[in-house]
Order: structure tokens, then C-alpha cells, then sequence
């Protein structure tokens, strides 16, 4: 499995300029329906990124990613609200998701939590915030001049503006590329990452706990960094969802929200940045089209579907598809195979 | 204990339940000595490696190396203080090629152009630099049993454990492991753990016989091999035959 992580750097160069080619171009050659459906998949790409780096390199398999999510899209709203702009609001959300992962972590890690029960405490933590921002439906539940809102949800959420036009609200194609610079910029950052000492010593964690520890390495703190990272990544995606929508409501912290998450990374392909990203929009993008018809319930495809990927391409449609190609390549250049290249 | 000691254990103990796998064990090693720990199966050989890196919390004693106390200790913290072990089984990154196994180990406390360095000297000294470049998932036991003693090697350890270091390996590999072991003996110290007679009678001057936990007796190669109850016992007939 770690041969798949050696992707050479053409690969992520390739990503990210077609990750720009898909920037600049999009907003020319689509209509502004469409561009407001790419960015949602823009939005959960970099969500669904969050639970693909920690779990695919870092070997931390969390069942409440939403958490993060619904806790960057409440910290916005609140902040946005309060202070009339939306850059600082950002950050701050960002800040309590990393703040948030390090508290939660530190218990789970320091506390040697593994394997289910760290999916465990993860799932219940996000629960617990679900049904507590479910009870904050009264007056009293105000904080500056936001109202939490319970069940209602927070309304009327600001538009993301751009940090050097803080009194301009974005245009649907300007948030859609806005959104877009961001999920490159973490794509290729979390590629650097996993490439440096840290995304080595992170993978070898997932690989070989013990055998890490015994060379020397920490991985209590290891752990910690990738799961507050993983935060921070889930944070911001939550922040961008509240703002695109204008709307946050305590589904976002819902257990339908982590268990998609966990479904994009596997459909994609687990140990792999890109395959979680292509499994989210290829799924979202389905369950779009298939609620649009009225003769079958889109749930029970999606099912079906994640159901097919597992038993017959159980690496995931990406690593499968890579794996293929590659076997084709090798055949015909006639590679061996066992031999690393020095 | 002697002054020149590396590590010194006093009444090391570990329980689990109502079974005590080291029991009150009283045991040293010298700066730069290879010495060989025996006994049969259960004897609580691997279980007092585990307390000496710190992977097993001891019920009771202490474990001095260098004169810091390990107790209490993470194993990160130990392995980071100078002690490095090879497993019984070994301890590896399959999907990784054999160099790379070895440079994440010389990678934690070096940059990337020394770690490299140190990989290739390692392989070198090992002589395992045919296998620089295979995926250690592919390797033969008593290939992948060299390579987790070159990557513990590469984090530059003052002592050395080596749980069955020689099982698996074939007669070549198993002369080669001895070679290394006495080269370097003397430049750190060496704790074995083996089944092997003659590979001990290859590698050691002093050994020490565990049995239900405790130091049964400790001695020199000659003394052990030819105490009639340590044959009977531990090593059995077929060891008196060959001594």
C-alpha cells in the first residue's frame, strides 16, 4: 500500500494545473446554475480532503469528521455576523477547529485510544454537538447579535468576501474560484507534507505503529498534528459551506454528514488525496441526477453503488483505475515488478 | 552491580494477573558487552526486552541505562536515550523498500543527506546492499530479520536487544550476523536473545539463563553450556551432545 504513495510529483503538478485549468475556465463555459453546483462539490472536496489525509496518511480512521465541519460553519456564521466582514471570521474558524482537534486528540491520543474506539469518541463527540446545538432553539442562545437558532439553524449567513475587497460580497464565479485556489492550495500543501519527514513518519504510524515508536519517533504527537491538520482542513471547508449556503442548521453536525465522508473516501480510494475527490463529486454528482428523477430512490443506488465498489474494487475507484493503468504501462514497457528504483 | 555498567535491572518485575513473567531479575551489561540471554520458551525473555524499551510497564523494580531511570518512561524516550530492538518478529514497513526502512530510522535524528549516509554504510555493514531496493514485504525471513537489524542499527543505539535474531536465516546469513554482532561489540553493548547453541558458542562470552522469570545462573560460555542441570534443563539433550 505505501508504493501507492510514492505518486512522483508529476502527478500532483498535473492535479493542480488541471485544478487551475478547471478555475479559470469554469466560470467562462457554464452557466451560473452550474457554477453554483461545481462549487458545492468544490466545498465538499476540500471537506472530504480532511478525512482522506488523516485517514489514508496518518492511519486515524475518524467517524465524526463532520464535527469539524459543522463546527467551522457555526464558528463563521457567529463570527461573520458579529463582526460584518468575513476574511477574520474565516480564520477564527479555522483556529477553533485546530484548538477543538488539539483538545480532543490530546485526550484520545495521550489516552492511547486505537482503531474503534477512537471512531467511537469521534462519532460521539460530534453527536453530542449535534444534540447541543439542536437545544439552543430559545432566545437566550445568542452570542453578540447571532442567534444560534437551535433546530431552525442561523439564516442569512454573509457571502465570503475576497481579503483585499472586504466590502465587496463575491460573485457566484468568484466564490467558485476563490473556493477552487483553496482546495488546490491545500492539495498541494498536503502533498509537500506527505512527501517531507512528517508525511514520511505519519505514514509509517498508519503502517507500523509500534515499529515507529521503536525507532524513536512520537506518535502520541504525530497523531495529534494530523488529526488538529485534519481539523483545520474540515474547519475551513465548514466555514466556505456555511457562506455558500447563507444557511447553517445542526444537520451539518448529523451522523448522515460523517458517514458520506467516510462513503467519498472509500468510493475514491483510501491513501490517495485525489480518489476521495473524485468519489465525492462523482457520488454528489449522481445523487444530484438521480433526484431529479422521480421512479427510484436515489439512496437505494447510492447504496447499491457503494456496496458494488466495495466488494469489487475495494482499493477504491481511483487506486483501481491507477492500478490498471499502471499494470498496462509495465506490460508493455516490460518493467519487472518487486524492484523499487533507487 | 559494576560500575561500568550500561543498563542495570534490580528487581525487575512484571505481572500479569496471577502470572509473574520476570520475577525479582537482578541482571547487567557492561559498556560494549555482548551478552546472551537463554531459556526455554516462557521464560520471560521477550516480556523483560518489553520492559527495558518501555512497551510493558514493570509491576515492580527498576531499570537504570546510563544512569537514568527508564521506569516511567515512553518508549520513544528510551529508544531516544540509546536503546534500539530488534523483534522476534520482525518489525517492519512491508510496503517500503529496504533502504527506506533504514533511512526513516537515521532520518529522526539527522538530516535527509546523513541519513542517506548512514543507510548506505549500514547496508554496507550488513552486507545486505543487494537488497537496497527490494520492498521488505517481498523478503525472505531471514532476510527481513537483517534488514530490522540494519534499520535499528541506523538509529546510532549504545545497546542493542535482539530477540532471536538468527531464526530463519540460512547457514550463510546466520555466519554473517555473528561476524557483525562481534564487530560490533565493543563500539555498543548487545543483549541476545537465541535458541541457537551454536550460534552463541559463535557470538558470546558470557550468558545469562532465564527460567520462570528469574536468573537462573549466569556465567561464561564454557561454565553454562557444561552445568548439567542449565543442559538438562534448558537446553536439552541434543545441546549436551553438541557441546
Amino acid at each position: 500500500m505505501l508504493r501507492n504513495i510514492h505518486k512522483d510529483w508529476l502527478g500532483a503538478g498535473f492535479v493542480a494545473v488541471l485544478g487551475l485549468a478547471i478555475l479559470i475556465f469554469v466560470p467562462v463555459y457554464f452557466d451560473l446554475f452550474e457554477v453554483l453546483q461545481m462549487t458545492k462539490y468544490v466545498v465538499l472536496a476540500l471537506f472530504v480532503l480532511s478525512l482522506a489525509y488523516i485517514w489514508g496518511f496518518g492511519g486515524i480512521l475518524s467517524f465524526g469528521q463532520a464535527g469539524f465541519f459543522g463546527l467551522g460553519g457555526y464558528v463563521f456564521a457567529v463570527s461573520a455576523i458579529n463582526m460584518g466582514q468575513t476574511t477574520i471570521p474565516f480564520l477564527i474558524a479555522i483556529a477553533l477547529c485546530v484548538l477543538f482537534a488539539g483538545a480532543l486528540g490530546y485526550f484520545m491520543f495521550y489516552g492511547r485510544l486505537n482503531d474503534v474506539y477512537l471512531g467511537v469518541v469521534t462519532l460521539v463527540v460530534t453527536l453530542i454537538l449535534y444534540k447541543l446545538i439542536n437545544h439552543t432553539a430559545g432566545p437566550e442562545y445568542i452570542i453578540g447579535t447571532a442567534r444560534l437558532g437551535g433546530f431552525n439553524g442561523i439564516p442569512s449567513i454573509p457571502i465570503m468576501t475576497l481579503p483585499w475587497q472586504p466590502d465587496q460580497e463575491m460573485e457566484p464565479a468568484q466564490m467558485f474560484q476563490y473556493f477552487m485556489a483553496i482546495l488546490i492550495a491545500v492539495y498541494v500543501l498536503l502533498h509537500v507534507l506527505i512527501k517531507s519527514k512528517f508525511g514520511r513518519v505519519a505514514i509509517s504510524i498508519r503502517e507500523n505503529e509500534v515499529r515507529t515508536s521503536l525507532l524513536g519517533y512520537d506518535v502520541r504527537l504525530y497523531k495529534l498534528c494530523i488529526f488538529m491538520i485534519g481539523g483545520a482542513i474540515g474547519g475551513a471547508a465548514g466555514a466556505m459551506w456555511a457562506s455558500y449556503q447563507t444557511f447553517v442548521d445542526p444537520n451539518i453536525f448529523s451522523l448522515e454528514w460523517s458517514a458520506k465522508c467516510l462513503i467519498w473516501v472509500i468510493a475514491g480510494g483510501v491513501g490517495t488525496l485525489i480518489g476521495p475527490i473524485i468519489g465525492v463529486i462523482a457520488l454528489e454528482y449522481l445523487s444530484f441526477q438521480l433526484g431529479q428523477t422521480d421512479f427510484i430512490n436515489n439512496l437505494i443506488v447510492l447504496g447499491t453503488i457503494l456496496i458494488l465498489v466495495v466488494l469489487l474494487m475495494p482499493k477504491g475507484l481511483f487506486p483501481t483505475f491507477r492500478d490498471i493503468f499502471l499494470k498496462l504501462w509495465r506490460r508493455r514497457g516490460g518493467q519487472g515488478d518487486g524492484e523499487r528504483p533507487g | 552491580m559494576s560500575e561500568q555498567s550500561l543498563l542495570t535491572t534490580s528487581d525487575l518485575s512484571m505481572r500479569f494477573g496471577g502470572v509473574v513473567a520476570v520475577d525479582q531479575v537482578n541482571f547487567a551489561v557492561k559498556t560494549g558487552e555482548l551478552r546472551c540471554l537463554i531459556g526455554p520458551n516462557g521464560a520471560g525473555k521477550s516480556t523483560f526486552f518489553k520492559c527495558l524499551t518501555g512497551q510493558l510497564k514493570p509491576t515492580a523494580g527498576s531499570v537504570l541505562f546510563a544512569g537514568q531511570e527508564l521506569s516511567g518512561q515512553t518508549t520513544h524516550d528510551i529508544v531516544r536515550l540509546g536503546i534500539g530492538i530488534k523483534t522476534q518478529v520482525p518489525n517492519l514497513f512491508d510496503g517500503l523498500a529496504a533502504r527506506e526502512n533504514i533511512a526513516l530510522s537515521a532520518r529522526r535524528s539527522n538530516n535527509q543527506k546523513r541519513s542517506e549516509e548512514i543507510t548506505d554504510e549500514i547496508l554496507e555493514l550488513i552486507a545486505i546492499t543487494g537488497l537496497a531496493n527490494r520492498e521488505v514485504g517481498h523478503l525472505a525471513h531471514g532476510e527481513r530479520q537483517l534488514v530490522e537489524l540494519a534499520m535499528v542499527l541506523a538509529g546510532r543505539p549504545r545497546l542493542v536487544l535482539l530477540d532471536e535474531p538468527a531464526a530463519g536465516m540460512t547457514a550463510d546469513e546466520r555466519d554473517r550476523l555473528a561476524e557483525v554482532l562481534r564487530q560490533l561489540a565493543g563500539d555498543m553493548s548487545l543483549i541476545v536473545v537465541e535458541h541457537d547453541m551454536q550460534f552463541i558458542r559463535d557470538i558470546a562470552t558470557e550468558i545469562t539463563v532465564l527460567h520462570r522469570g528469574r536468573v537462573f545462573i549466569e556465567g561464561d560460555v564454557a561454565a553454562i553450556m557444561a552445568h548439567a542441570e542449565v543442559q538438562e534443563i534448558y537446553l536439552g539433550k541434543e545441546a549436551n551432545g553438541a557441546a
